[in-house]
């Protein structure tokens, strides 16, 4: 049988479309049938071909429509987005039949076939996700071992953390400055207050009791604004002429982000202690936070540098022409420029370190992924694993996913603007 | 000399000397201060600063090691253990990696709708999600549902798979040796044919198929070894036997323990992203010009990809992918998270929680990390000045 006479013509176009389309359409039916019916129209083909027929019937036809153009839209768009070659619609198939295969028993288990009502492991009996187990303990994978009637507390730091936020993209220029200023230098020792307590009637909260999604936000917010200014000021002065500095912070820069964070969390927890004066206890949180704000700074260094060497010589040149000092010429003409310019590669950062919080377990301190282990590990909640870390994937992937889009956003828009 | 007078005769030189020193006396004073501490700690302590424990007796075992090891050996020795197992789920993951995310990358450039959007939510799902969670997820909750060692999934009745791990079959060598000299051997010879085959054609314009030579060479020598150098290879397949009533074990063949599959899986499924976005920026760097000029001067669409756009893409791709590859060998640091006895997990867990020389142990890690990432980073500096376009 020579194929090249099976080849669709202009001429008799609409056979082959009719004929093509019925062998896909036969392909299709083949395959869902026997993957959800568990019948098989082609039993009584041996084991092995009878596998692979949804997979010919489909190549087959499509291959009878492809034509290199038709005149018909619809045609003419398939064949050249998933049929321009016999490769190409093999590929093709292979997706679409990978979707029905597996999509729907994914669904059931997500939603379908899942438990959402009742209180214990004993009621979920459907074979699906047991969602239960998230219900019940979410108030945990939130608020780590806070005390549940203290909790307000963190809402109302975070609640006046997002207002400040919001209102700082809506009040005028003359006070957004201000707001700034406070969000960085004021409103973290407040929140911190408010969270740990002590004084003003505020029951005392010690930082092993706080964990789950708000002290992964906690973490990853005052580990940024810490880490920013070491950052400006290492890159600084990598850039510096003058050797001594300019050693040191290669140095520093150099030696962090060659180890992995791990490694700097082990030894904040073992052997900055024996840095320290005898009997001089430093809070296990604050050492964490040391130690990330350090490891992270290393990297908003070079991310600040990048700005800093794709700013023209001409400003610099200018601000000195002006007759500017250094700190002069760099707090007013170069680091606005050159901070605009890596605000995307800063949110890259700041994503990083959202996703290297779920680390901090190895010092015991349990955030979300942390409170998951623990769940899990509950006697009357034994085998709800997947539960758990499907759970903690979603939120942290909507975090970082709404994060990268709009570092993404951000880069365009930066980019049309200079 | 007052003082006022003093401050105004400051040359220019003097300006830029002062932060200097104040900056290495902040850094002195910082060390003295710690060491200071750290003497008067570990004095309290009833140690002292030394790497003699190196050589002690460990006295603890280790689960999965590629070397000869138990309680009766070093330090040393375990930190080494650790080293080979940190390598050897780096070396895994920069495989498979490299493999998933150069084809995700193409992938991702591909005609075809479904499979460009397959990969790019491949990409937008697993670069997404902390890795620590991949890895938990791939250890505690998809592993641990395979089927017990009684049923275990059987591939081929050569190899099985079940929750205690996957047990493939051994290779038992005679004269490896010979083998693996005549690999040696073929590298060798490849290069120089290499270099012969680029004078012939820079010289004369001849062009050597050096690619199937290369192929021939690399399957023919050691293979030769097994016709006339006494080389021969068996396998041990791994075979179900009965301990008690209910006790079954695989014996035989290598067991490859879950810790290091989830790790291997987890670690090149997320680098593999990385890599593909690296790819993909790659292929599309190279200009559409350079196509349109080599099919212009009638190069076939081989020779185009082969000669002008992969030399190309890859002086692109190469540096932001190396880099990849020691984030990876860093991350591989979260084994200590599930218990795969890697060099963090082995050393700064187990080998300090025995001994309490956290300033040694600690020093060494961090050490031996850093040393690992600085040499890569000077081999890319110098294959980077290597690959460099040189303008005229």
């Amino acid at each position: 049988m020579n194929l090249s006479t099976l080849k669709s013509d202009k001429k008799n176009l609409n056979s082959f479309i009719a004929f093509g389309s019925a062998l896909v359409f036969i392909g299709f039916v083949d395959i869902i049938l026997s993957s959800f019916f568990s019948t098989n129209i082609t039993a009584f083909l041996p084991d092995k071909i009878s596998y692979l027929t949804p997979l010919l019937f489909g190549l087959f036809g499509l291959y009878l429509i492809r034509i290199e153009f038709s005149g018909n839209k619809l045609l003419d768009k398939v064949n050249t987005n998933f049929n321009s070659s016999n490769f190409n619609a093999l590929l093709t198939l292979l997706v679409i039949f990978a979707l029905i295969k597996y999509i729907p028993p994914l669904l059931n288990w997500f939603v379908f076939d899942a438990n959402f009502a009742g209180n214990t492991k004993e009621d979920c009996t459907s074979g699906g996700a047991c969602w239960v187990f998230i219900k019940v303990w979410l108030n945990r994978f939130v608020y780590g071992l806070y005390p549940d009637t203290e909790q307000w507390r963190i809402n109302t730091a975070f609640l006046t953390l997002f207002l400040l936020v919001g209102a700082s993209f809506f009040v005028p220029q003359r006070l957004k400055k201000y707001i700034i200023i406070f969000l960085l230098f004021v409103y973290p020792i407040i929140g911190l207050k408010l969270i740990s307590g002590g004084d003003f009637g505020l029951k005392y909260v010690e930082t092993g009791a706080w964990g789950g999604l708000s002290l992964t936000f906690i973490v990853s917010a005052f580990a940024l604004i810490l880490c920013f200014p070491i950052g400006t000021i290492l890159a600084l002065g990598r850039r510096s002429k003058l050797p001594a500095i300019r050693y040191t912070s290669i140095g520093f820069i150099e030696l962090w982000r060659g180890v992995p964070l791990i490694t700097v969390l082990f030894m904040s927890a073992v052997m900055f202690p024996m840095f320290l004066p005898d009997g001089t206890y430093v809070d296990k949180l604050i050492r964490v936070l040391i130690a990330i704000t350090l490891f992270e700074a290393a990297y908003m260094a070079e991310v600040v540098r990048g700005g800093l060497q794709a700013l023209p010589k001409g400003q610099y040149e200018a601000a000195k022409s002006l007759g500017m000092g250094y700190w002069r010429m760099h707090f007013l003409i170069i680091l606005p420029q050159a901070l605009k310019l890596v605000i995307p590669g800063i949110a890259n950062t700041f994503l990083a370190l959202v996703k290297d919080t779920p680390l901090i377990f190895v010092v015991g301190l349990l955030e979300l992924a942390g409170m998951v282990n623990l769940a899990k590990t509950n006697p009357k909640w034994l085998g709800m694993a997947m539960e758990g870390y499907v759970f903690a994937g979603l939120v942290f992937w909507v975090i970082c996913y709404v994060m990268s889009r709009y570092s993404q956003n951000l880069e365009r828009k930066l980019k049309t603007e200079r | 000399m007052n003082f006022r007078n003093f401050k105004l005769n400051l040359s220019n030189k003097n300006k830029d000397l002062i932060p200097q020193i104040l900056t290495v006396l902040f850094l002195i004073l910082v060390v003295i201060y710690f060491t200071i501490n750290a003497q008067s700690n570990m004095g309290n302590r009833g140690i002292s600063f030394g790497f003699g424990f190196l050589s002690q007796e460990s006295s603890f075992d280790i689960t999965f090691s590629l070397i000869d090891y138990d309680g009766s050996h070093t330090y040393a020795r375990a930190f080494l253990v650790g080293l080979l197992n940190t390598i050897l789920v780096s070396a895994i993951g920069i495989f498979f990696a490299t493999i998933l995310g150069v084809t995700i990358g193409i992938a991702r450039l591909s005609q075809n709708y479904l499979v460009a959007k397959s990969a790019e939510w491949y990409v937008e799902i697993f670069r997404n999600i902390p890795l620590i969670l991949q890895i938990f997820f791939w250890y505690f909750a998809a592993l641990r549902a395979l089927p017990l060692t009684v049923d275990s999934i059987n591939f081929y009745d050569i190899s099985f798979l079940n929750v205690k791990g996957w047990y493939v079959p051994k290779f038992v060598w005679t004269n490896f040796s010979i083998f693996f000299y005549s690999i040696i051997f073929a590298f060798i010879s490849i290069y120089f044919l290499a270099k012969y085959a680029q004078k012939q054609r820079d010289k004369f314009g001849k062009q050597i198929p050096t690619l199937y030579i290369s192929i021939l060479l690399i399957i023919g020598l050691p293979f030769l070894t097994f016709l006339i150098g006494g080389v021969s290879l068996s396998f041990e397949i791994p075979e179900l036997t009965q301990l008690s009533k209910t006790v079954y074990v695989y014996q035989g063949g290598v067991s490859i323990i879950p810790e290091l599959i989830s790790l291997a899986l987890a670690l090149s499924m997320y680098t593999a992203t990385f890599i593909a976005e690296n790819v993909r920026a790659g292929i599309l760097g190279v200009s559409k010009g350079q196509k349109e000029a080599a099919a212009s001067i009638g190069l076939t669409k081989g020779q185009i990809l082969k000669l002008v756009v992969m030399p190309q893409a890859l002086r692109i791709i190469i540096p932001p992918t190396t880099n990849q590859y020691l984030n990876l060998t860093k991350n591989s640091s979260l084994a200590a998270a599930i218990a795969y006895p890697d060099i963090v997990l082995v050393f700064a867990g187990t080998a300090l929680m025995q001994t309490g020389r956290a300033i040694e142990i600690i020093s060494i890690t961090m050490l031996t990390y850093l040393s690992l990432s600085l040499s890569i980073s000077v081999f890319m500096n110098w294959y980077n000045k290597k690959m460099a376009i040189k303008e005229k």
